[in-house]
């Protein structure tokens, strides 16, 4: 997962709407665990577009 | 550090707030952490309350949180109906408009003038376990590790609701049960700063834009639309933008603030207690499935937990069983509401925008006394035959 720290808020919508519970906003810091398995719902549920999924090869 | 408490909450929002406050009137030994370095910073709601509401848990309103008195409601269908809901007829149901900032501090100073402690800038990242029981917590307080064992870990970090899950109470939502949000405090607008305005239809599908007073020529003015209606990133703040840019009030304003967050629209969890912990507020999932609303219903659900806390101190015992007692007495208050409410959301979210505008007539017609869903469902059944097939399940 991609974060743009220009657009995020930090406003924990995609925490509490991650399946996985793989997601930690510190005040202000995201960080997805290992448990995230990139269904890519954060990204629709974040009010302003800050995440983007990418699959690494 | 180590630390030991009868009671750790774990968020700082209303209902941790009430928990800890409860708590420690009982003479519960209280620790409340909150990962931010200000409680109530930064806003993250639309700020409208029920003067009911805060009845209900025992607080009195005072001017230094209230940004505005309301006279009502109104519900605005897509074609442009209104639905005027006076504060009598509302049996009080509308009533204040927040200072979040200064309400949350308010609450905590409450608690803290109770006996409870307060740490800001700590955040719990794990719950630890004994032999399947819930003994503390593991957290950073300003970047160092701290370890608190405690009686009861009371979940009450918000809509993230992680601690629940940690502890072992699968809180996650489906799309379909989660609204996302953004707002604007806007200024220089030409709302009516009487009423909160509630505007319906497609353009926030499977929720709606707000308008809430705030004072003079000011409002939160946010939009929320359910997770499973949406399509590309970052869409929420387009819909909300739009509808801004078309509506003449509002577009010769300007932001002052914006804030975005989540809100769950689901039915009831089935359990909200574990030996060693319990869940409250919006961790615990207790927003109203059809207006979003969750302050008071999550400071319901805190002043039970602290007085059942306060009980279990007595006896030091914190298992599932001693807990039950939170379980019942929220229940009682809350769920046959939730479920009911959340049946018609699931409802609502299926009509289209014609409907919605028979629905708004509907209400007009027989004039409401006290809006109620339950009332709502009535006058749906008897002056719109057309209307009760879309409503047979609930009538
Ligand atoms: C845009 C928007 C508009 C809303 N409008 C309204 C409205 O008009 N009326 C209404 O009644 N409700 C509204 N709500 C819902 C309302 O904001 C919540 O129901 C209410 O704040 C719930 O209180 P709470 O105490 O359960 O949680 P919160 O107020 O969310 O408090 C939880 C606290 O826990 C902290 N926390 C989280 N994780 C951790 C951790 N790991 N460690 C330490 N601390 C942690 C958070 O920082 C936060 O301060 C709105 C919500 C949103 C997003």
């Amino acid at each position: 997962m991609i974060v743009n720290v220009e657009k995020c808020m930090h406003c924990g919508a995609c925490v509490g709407s991650c399946p996985q519970n793989a997601i930690y906003l510190n005040d202000v810091v995201l960080e997805f665990t290992d448990d995230c398995n990139c269904c890519g719902r954060c990204v629709r549920a974040c009010p302003v577009g800050a995440l983007k999924l990418e699959v690494k090869k | 550090m180590k630390l030991k408490y009868d009671v750790v909450v774990v968020g700082a929002g209303p209902a941790g707030s009430l928990t800890a406050r409860h708590a420690a009137e009982g003479g519960a030994t209280v620790l409340m952490i909150e990962k931010k370095p200000e409680i109530g910073a930064p806003l993250r709601c639309a700020e409208g309350v029920s003067k009911e509401g805060l009845k209900k848990v025992g607080i009195k309103a005072d001017r230094s949180w209230i940004s505005a008195d309301v006279s009502g409601a109104r519900i605005v269908s897509p074609g442009g109906k209104v639905l005027q809901i006076d504060e009598k007829q509302a049996g009080n149901e509308v009533g204040v408009v927040l200072e979040r900032h200064r309400f949350d501090k308010a609450m905590a100073a409450d608690a803290a003038r109770a006996g409870a402690e307060i740490m800001l800038r700590t955040s719990a990242v794990d719950v630890i376990k004994k032999k399947g029981k819930v003994t503390g917590i593991k957290a950073r307080s300003y970047g160092e590790p701290l370890t608190v064992e405690a009686g009861c870990v009371v979940c009450a970090d918000g809509f993230e609701s992680q601690v629940a899950r940690w502890a072992g109470i699968d809180t996650s939502l489906k799309a379909g049960d989660i609204t996302t949000c953004f707002q604007y405090r806007m200024v220089d607008i030409k709302h009516d700063p009487e009423f909160c305005e509630f505007i319906i239809g497609s353009m926030a599908p499977g929720g709606y834009v707000w308008i809430f007073p705030k004072g003079d020529d000011t409002a939160n003015v946010g939009i929320g639309v359910l997770l499973s209606k949406l399509k590309k990133p970052g869409e929420v703040k387009t819909y909300l933008d739009k509808f801004i840019a078309k509506d003449d009030r509002l577009k010769c304003g300007q932001p002052v603030e914006a804030i975005a967050g989540g809100v769950s629209v689901c039915a009831p969890l089935d359990k909200c207690i574990g030996d060693g912990f319990l869940l409250v507020g919006d961790a615990a999932r207790v927003i109203d499935p059809i207006t979003g609303g969750g302050i008071v219903n999550g400071m319901i659900t805190g002043m039970h937990a602290g007085k059942v806390l306060a009980k279990c101190v007595e006896s030091n015992d914190f298992s599932e069983a001693a807990l039950q007692d939170y379980e019942t007495l929220w229940r009682d208050d809350l769920e046959n509401k939730l479920w009911r409410n959340w049946m018609a959301k699931e409802k609502f979210l299926t009509l289209p925008d014609k409907t919605l505008d028979s629905v708004i007539d509907t209400l007009n017609e027989v004039g409401v006394e006290r809006v109620t869903v339950y009332n709502l469902l009535k006058a749906i059944r008897d002056r719109h035959p057309d209307l009760v097939k879309e409503f047979e399940e609930f009538l």
